[in-house]
């Protein structure tokens, strides 16, 4: 039922205020059609909703490239108290200080923790960070004179917000393929590599699950044609503390701040995508960013981005988002970001090599996952008609949500399984002897397997109907008629 | 170890599994000169009950000055349940509904949020939301090049009295694609958008037209003419609302003959904490010919294989994942958790809720201004009709009117002095419906003392 279907026409009161001051042809004639239900009822309805979900703190929520780790609670507490919560956007630098102090030393802990030179938090999202970063690389080869490079280097395994952001920021797009073992084709880069290389995006630990072994090589081509190299830091979960982007020869980088420091995903968002530079990229930074000035914390400003890219947002970010990341870093601390990596690792090859002995094939078995990795489905398939699809379907109605499905699209029929470093081994196992359990019945009972969930608020939805019939909103008619 | 489950018996264990002597040895594959030595610039790990002192201080430091800013971002009134709801973990830390069946509470509040600002904004649909203010105008005007059949252009009118940050942000956001903003000037007198100023772009070739409603300035703008003014020459309407005034306001889908053709603005007002600037949401609303040209997520009804109604993501194929350098946009999310509680605080304040903080705040304004004006040196900079905010003209220096307030604990108001030169001493003020008579009189002395001694 939708909260419109409990509304009663009448229940709430308009207060006289006179708008005399507003022309009639100004104001608006009938009142939106919102719904009139009491504060209970609502209460009632979405809490009543959210039990519809499924989130980490319900479930092992294993979604490749998604980074689900627990979300600290006190991080959301502290980013609620008023201080933090009522400050105005635009709060003098006086009542300041105590908010851009937290936000320089975040800016800090992300330089050391990625090995870049400056770090601009304004991003508001993980694709926001990329548009930031090849910005740059644009405004960066535009204030060289260098107007020829127009292209922009994607492997094929990259997340399709890589080549929608180069587009966006006028760029064509030229993929790379990967090897099957995945490592990017070196072969294929250099040949791909040339006067119009802007740069290459590159994710590493890459999407497929693998450290990328040569990335000092493809650096130094990169940088010998000219380019600049950016980094994709969905994957950063993997390798923190313990290699860093900027080491590698990265000029620039995002941070997936909901991923890689426990924000919380909110149901899609809101995100943060932080973004850090090496030094000849600083000039380029985006607005805004906060300087230290002696003892006091300022708003940096033109004269300090000499060629900014500009603003990206209405006022500076997603604050909020970054309190918690705060939040997060500080409880951690430098030795609990090394920590991060070992056990996000440990966990995803303790899963993959259980998995490989419950007789489930990995896309790349000969070499250690980083922080995820991949499961291809294509023999049951194949063989027993069940698809990655329902196999992720089954996991819902054994309490498990599913791994990221069909990406990368390099790998056919493939859950990419990434259990993070808060996930006990006990929960690790429930999943895997899930997994097995599913198998089983794909073997025994296809259909069981083939129509699930069965135990979901609704069973398998009928997608091509909802984007053909389309209902997009809920009107007065809709009851009435 | 904060918030890792392992003891060391269970580690032996799946590094035994695994086949490997210690967790280092995963990282066997990493060239040595790449591993990271000792992170000496993060300071080592706190406690929770550390890190919350620590955090306690930090706020203290910043206190709770009395807010008489506005400028994009309004201190609203927002029910206890909205918040205590929003940040239930099932909602908190879901993802984006990939899994639509293990998802329903987020698909189905998404469509309720969508119901919601149609009937707010009187357009057709609405998308799950965008980044914040003005990331929607940016992607409103990406839109609007994309989807105007009538025109080629690359050409957008941009009034001067849109907000400023707004205009920028855009620029940076649309350049890379040849896009051009063309300014639009104000009307001196009125800070408003008239006929006159458009007239020199007639029989041009421009994709679109943008008008806040209200305006930076506060005021109200005759956007019946100017949105029958634009569809005579052929280009889009794209209005930027503030959704709070769309609740006593002629919605954009009402304006002029034929209705604005792209509703964005930001979505703050409707229960999101001022958060120093976010997280807000960016509100993407259009008419129904347009939605195939719309970016982000959008949620829609269905069924079913038993017929039973449930929600899933629809049209995906405008988006990244699937289109990939041909999406209409790189927008991955949304901003879920912050629609989450704006859905919640619609439907607990309703349309009757929302227009007594709408009017509220607008008796507040207009009580502010008429007191300020008593003050000599003090008026009023235009000649229009507010909403909930006013640009007040000071004999002083607006920056230094404004340090001087920040004594007496208050925010004075957004100096206009450095995006408005032209405008001179100039502040924007605003009053809530959260601002008391007693917190107003404050101000008004305040103020009062600070012309004096500066």
């Amino acid at each position: 039922m939708l909260i419109f279907e409990h509304s009663k026409v009448g229940l709430h009161k308009k207060n006289d205020a006179q708008l005399t001051a507003i022309p009639a042809s100004m104001r608006r004639g009938e009142s939106a059609a919102l719904p009139e239900v009491s504060e209970l009822q609502a209460v009632r309805h979405y809490t009543r909703l959210s039990t519809k979900n499924f989130s980490i703190d319900t479930h092992f929520y294993p979604l490749g490239s998604c980074t689900m780790k627990y979300n600290p609670r006190v991080a959301n507490s502290i980013a609620l108290m008023p201080e933090f919560a009522a400050r105005h956007p635009l709060a003098p630098e006086k009542f300041s200080q105590g908010f851009l102090s937290c936000m320089y030393e975040l800016q800090e802990m992300l330089c050391e923790v990625t090995g870049m030179k400056g770090f601009s938090l304004a991003p508001m999202a993980g694709a926001q960070g990329e548009f930031a970063g090849i910005a740059m690389i644009r405004a960066y080869h535009d204030a060289n004179g260098d107007h020829e490079r127009r292209e922009i280097l994607v492997p094929d395994a990259a997340h399709g917000t890589n080549p929608a952001t180069a587009t966006m920021c006028g760029y064509t797009v030229k993929e790379i393929p990967t090897l099957a073992d995945g490592d990017v084709n070196i072969e294929a880069l250099a040949a791909a590599i040339g006067p119009q290389t802007a740069g290459l995006m590159l994710t590493n630990p890459s999407t497929l699950g693998v450290f990328e072994r040569q990335i000092q090589k493809i650096a130094k081509m990169i940088h010998e044609a000219g380019g600049l190299l950016y980094y994709d830091g969905a994957n950063l979960n993997a390798i923190l503390g313990k290699i860093r982007p900027g080491d590698m020869g990265f000029d620039v980088i995002h941070s997936n701040l909901h991923k890689t420091f426990a924000t919380p995903h909110g149901g899609g968002g809101p995100g943060s995508g932080a973004i850090g530079v090496s030094e000849r990229l600083i000039p380029f930074m985006p607005i805004a960013g906060v300087i230290k000035d002696k003892e006091s914390f300022r708003w940096a400003n033109k004269s300090d981005y000499a060629h900014s890219i500009g603003h990206l947002s209405a006022f500076f970010g997603n604050p909020g988002v970054l309190i918690r990341a705060y939040v997060y870093m500080r409880l951690l601390g430098r030795e609990g970001m090394t920590r991060v990596s070992e056990f996000s690792t440990l966990n995803a090859n303790y899963m993959m090599a259980e998995m490989k002995k419950a007789g489930f094939e990995a896309a790349i078995p000969d070499r250690f996952a980083s922080h995820e990795f991949i499961i291809t489905l294509k023999k049951q398939a194949k063989e027993l008609h069940v698809t990655a699809m329902d196999f992720a379907k089954r996991l819902l109605d054994l309490g498990y949500h599913a791994p990221t499905t069909y990406f990368p699209l390099l790998v056919p029929e493939c859950l990419l399984i990434e259990p993070t470093e808060t996930e006990s081994k006990e929960d690790l196992d429930g999943f895997i002897k899930a997994m097995v359990q599913i198998q089983q019945e794909a073997e025994n009972d296809t259909q069981l397997v083939t129509t699930a969930p069965h135990t979901m608020p609704v069973k398998r939805l009928d997608e091509v109907r909802a984007a053909r019939q389309l209902d997009l909103s809920w009107t007065v008619t809709q009851t009435t008629g | 170890m904060p918030f890792i489950p392992h003891t060391e018996n269970e580690i032996n264990t799946m590094l035994e599994s695994i086949g490997v002597k210690q967790i280092d040895d995963l990282f066997g594959e990493v060239p040595k000169a790449l591993r990271a030595g000792e992170l000496s610039n993060i300071p080592v790990g706190l406690s929770e009950m550390q890190m919350t002192q620590l955090m306690t201080e930090r706020g203290a430091q910043d206190g709770r000055p009395l807010c008489f800013i506005g400028a994009g971002a309004y201190d609203h009134y927002v029910p206890a349940a909205v918040w205590q709801i929003t940040t239930r973990g099932e909602f908190y830390t879901a993802y984006t509904p990939y899994q639509a069946e293990a998802s329903q509470g987020t698909l189905q509040l998404i469509y309720e949020f969508q119901s919601m600002m149609t009937t707010l904004t009187g357009m057709d649909v609405s998308n799950a939301s965008v980044y914040d203010g003005a990331s929607s105008l940016a992607e409103a005007v990406l839109m609007s090049v994309r989807a105007n059949r009538k025109s080629k252009s690359k050409r957008i009118l941009v009034p001067r009295n849109v907000n400023p940050t707004y205009r920028s942000a855009t620029h940076t956001l649309v350049k890379g694609q040849n896009i051009e903003l063309v300014d639009i000037d104000y009307d001196k007198e009125t800070g408003g958008i008239s006929l006159d100023s458009l007239k020199a772009f007639e029989g041009e070739d421009f994709a679109a037209v943008v008008i806040q409603q209200p305006n930076f300035f506060g005021s109200l703008e005759d956007v019946d003419a100017i949105t029958d003014w634009a569809h005579a020459n052929n280009a889009l309407v794209i209005g930027v609302v503030n959704p709070l005034a769309m609740s006593i306001l002629k919605p954009a889908g009402l304006w002029g003959g034929a209705g604005a053709d792209i509703a964005c603005g930001d979505g703050q007002p409707l229960g999101a904490p001022l958060s120093s600037g976010g997280p807000y949401y960016g509100i993407m609303c259009c008419k129904k010919a347009l939605v195939r040209q719309m970016p982000g997520r959008i949620v829609g009804r269905t069924v079913d294989e038993e017929g039973k109604e449930g929600f899933v993501l629809t049209l995906q194929a405008r988006e990244q994942h699937i289109r990939r350098s041909k999406a209409t946009s790189n927008i991955c999310t949304n901003q879920g958790l912050v629609v989450t509680a704006s859905t919640i605080h619609m439907s607990i304040l309703g349309a009757a809720g929302l227009e007594n903080a709408a009017s509220q705040s607008h008796l507040n304004t207009a009580s502010l201004v008429e007191k300020m004006c008593a003050i000599d040196g003090v008026e009023k900079m235009f000649d229009s009709v507010s909403f909930h905010e006013t640009v007040i003209k000071l004999n002083k220096p607006a920056k230094a009117v404004v340090d001087a307030m920040t004594e007496a604990n208050i925010i004075a108001g957004f100096d206009l002095s450095e995006a408005y030169p032209e405008l001179g001493d100039a502040i924007l003020v605003c009053a809530t419906e959260q601002r008391t008579t007693k917190e107003i009189d404050q101000y008004v002395s305040a103020l009062t003392k600070a012309l004096g001694e500066v």
